[in-house]
């Protein structure tokens, strides 16, 4: 198949969304390999299971639309636009990371894409956005914020004082919940009275549906109609996209709080076999194809490793670089203090 | 007030009135974002921006929600996307409820992206004792800022510096944050019209001396200036240093003075354990440990929340008793 050779888009796009979302599969399998050997360390979240959000959503945003993301969030940023070898780096803490090693994996940045970051507050990311979409209407430009966080974020007084203001305003924004069903270890059904979260964006008068957040081509669309529905002035969005993460919230995490076929009856759903198969069926892709594709993301993977190893520390200096703007004398990066 | 530049007068919240006008005129990405900022809302709680709305458009002096994290918050993300908002927090004390955008975001991000993005954002805030406004409208919080690497933050002691720091706040390329004393509002002294700045980082000397260096800011100045009035009748002479700016702090202008006067008191109205006094404090035994003539003194609040009534609260505040006796102690 060539239009995964030539990075392009076949039919509908289905293939590189495909093609996207076993990039981050394959990266995020490769961070626990890096992670037992020691050369990521901290927190690690990832998203595996959960591919189909990041993937589906982005593919409905234009290059100069803006996201905001959580903690969570390797696949967002990839799927943005950002090097498989930059975000690698990061992760390994090497100056040649997206963030020149000072965020690691939760803080994830990239200026260029427009990806505002990762974000280690849960609902943190919610004011950002909301204030990026104040700067883009004040500008007049019709771009979109889609903010990301998960169902434990809706908890959170930023969420509700957020949905209420980019309401009132009209606000460009996205609102993108990946309700996994679980914040840390407790469900959600323990922690909100009103577990239907679109209810609570419609309290605010968003417009807000639900869609199945492990079928990539039902994200798109959900999110490309509202996309749309927000660049012509219809004002903020809220999508709820049901998924599931297959892993523990992070590597700390033993998961002992859910059951083994609760996450059996998921898996069965995968996004990445679920849209394969698909596509086989359909006749848009063959099964020549699919491993050629997995190859080219294997040999990224590993590019993309090589470079973070090959990757060098900041040096002890630059410790205090960055804290606040250079004063002019220092604006080579010395110390300040 | 007359059109002669030496001599126009103007209470602080004319001249942070003033300086608001100035910056919106010179540039347009400037925006307020705050609780009843606009006119029709009454322009905030000591009518500092009335006026500015009528003049700039409601879609520059935004009137908000009671939501204080989405106040700062939209600042910071409207900064990043290009502007420079200055978000009104009404009270020091509601930083409690703004403090996640505060610390987490404003004062990190450009530390966190390894220098992608800045946040030139500014907070202003009334903050401090007197009005009777009681516990949760009345303190001095500048430990919680000035503890916060990334932030920076100014307090004026007057109406020309309240101006000229403003203006410096506002066109800064980081989150600083203003802390205005709000008894100072209604204090008046002399303005010079237009736009000038007074930079972050410098201190003034608000009056020279020989024996006891007073290092204060904010209201505290005033108090200062009246104690070594009082200590000159007894042939103290004290100098007085008004810090203007907390973070960054004009080290050199501390450590120059008491070089000097081997003797330091430190004044001011937060309560004294865990403030910025003990900090300088140690500042100045870092430098002159040995050599100096007695030992640092702290005239600083007692560890208490602040009380409604007016004996109590004033009993609270240090003032120019308190600071006349902390320089005796320094000078004997
Ligand atoms: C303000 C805040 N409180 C608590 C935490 C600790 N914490 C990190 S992730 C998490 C769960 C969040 O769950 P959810 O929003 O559903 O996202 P998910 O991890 O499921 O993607 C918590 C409580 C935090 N990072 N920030
Ligand atoms: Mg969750």
């Amino acid at each position: 198949m060539t239009a995964v050779a030539s990075g392009g888009r076949v039919g509908d796009g289905s293939v590189a969304m495909l093609r996207q979302m076993i990039r981050i599969r394959r990266f995020e399998e490769r961070c626990v390999e890096l992670y037992s050997r020691g050369d990521i360390r901290g927190f690690l979240h990832l998203a595996i299971g959960e591919e189909a959000c990041a993937v589906g959503v982005t593919e409905a945003l234009d290059t100069d639309d803006a996201v905001v993301a959580t903690y969570r969030e390797h696949g967002h940023a990839l799927a943005r636009g950002l090097s498989m070898g930059a975000v690698m780096a990061e992760l390994e803490g090497k100056v040649e990371g997206c963030s020149r090693g000072r965020g690691g994996s939760m803080h994830l940045f990239d200026a260029p894409t427009r990806f505002y970051g990762g974000n280690a507050i849960v609902a943190g990311g919610l004011p950002l956005a909301v204030g990026l979409a104040l700067a883009d209407r004040m500008n007049g430009r019709e771009r979109v914020t889609a903010c990301f966080f998960g169902d434990g974020a809706v908890a959170e007084g930023e969420f509700h004082e957020c949905l209420n203001l980019a309401s009132l305003w009209h606000l460009p924004v996205l609102f993108c919940c990946e309700n996994n069903l679980y914040a840390m270890g407790t469900a959600l059904r323990l922690t909100e009275s009103e577990t239907d979260l679109s209810l609570k964006a419609a309290s605010y008068r968003i417009p807000s549906w639900e869609v199945d957040g492990m079928d990539v081509r039902a994200v798109r669309e959900a999110a490309a109609r509202a996309v749309e529905a927000i660049r012509s002035g219809g004002g903020p969005h809220f999508l709820e996209m049901r998924t599931y993460r297959f892993r523990a919230h992070s590597m700390y995490d033993p998961d002992r709080y859910r059951q083994k076929d609760e996450i059996e009856s998921w898996k069965q759903h995968d996004p990445i076999p679920t849209l394969s198969e698909a596509l086989l069926a359909e006749g848009v892709l063959t099964a020549a194809d699919l491993v050629s594709m997995e190859e080219a993301v294997d040999a990224e993977v590993d590019d993309a490793v090589s470079f973070a190893e090959s990757g060098t520390i900041e040096p002890v200096e630059d410790l205090e670089r960055f804290v606040t703007t250079p004063a002019p004398a220092d604006a080579d990066g010395g110390r300040r203090s | 007030m007359s059109g002669d530049p030496t001599n126009r007068k103007l209470t602080t919240a004319q001249a942070i009135h003033e300086a608001l006008d100035l910056a919106m005129d010179r540039d347009p990405t400037v925006l307020l974002l705050g609780e009843d900022v606009d006119d029709p809302s009454g322009g905030g709680v000591f009518h500092i921006s009335e006026g500015l709305s009528t003049k700039h458009g409601e879609h520059r002096v935004r009137s908000t929600p009671i939501a204080e994290q989405a106040i700062v918050g939209a600042a910071i993300g409207a900064a990043i996307g290009g502007f420079r908002p200055v978000a009104e927090l009404m009270f020091m004390d509601f930083f409690a409820v703004a403090m996640d955008q505060i610390s987490n975001h404003a004062a990190k991000l450009r530390y966190m992206s390894g220098g992608q993005t800045g946040v030139p954002i500014t907070i202003r805030t009334a903050a401090g004792a007197g009005m009777q406004f009681g516990a949760q409208h009345s303190e001095m919080l500048e430990s919680w800022v000035t503890h916060i690497p990334g932030l920076k933050v100014v307090v004026a002691s007057n109406p020309a510096d309240a101006k000229g720091l403003l203006m410096s706040a506002i066109f800064d390329d980081d989150p600083v944050v203003t802390i205005e004393p709000t008894l100072n509002y209604w204090v008046s002294g002399p303005v010079p019209e237009g736009e000038y700045t007074v930079p972050i980082g410098k201190a003034n000397v608000a009056r020279a001396g020989s024996d006891v260096t007073v290092i204060t800011y904010g209201r505290e100045v005033s108090f200062a200036l009246q104690a070594a009035e009082q200590v000159a009748a007894e042939g103290i002479s004290a100098e007085v240093i008004d810090l203007r700016s907390l973070v960054p702090m004009d080290e050199e202008a501390i450590l120059g003075s008491v070089g000097r006067t081997k003797r330091a008191v430190i004044a001011h109205q937060a309560v004294r354990r865990g403030g910025l006094g003990a900090e300088i404090s140690c500042l100045i035994n870092e430098h002159f440990f040995g050599e100096l003539q007695s030992p640092v003194v702290r005239v600083a609040g007692p560890n208490v929340p602040i009380p409604y009534a007016a004996e109590l609260e004033s009993m609270f505040v240090v003032d120019a008793n308190d600071i006349a006796e902390g320089i005796r102690r320094a000078a004997k």
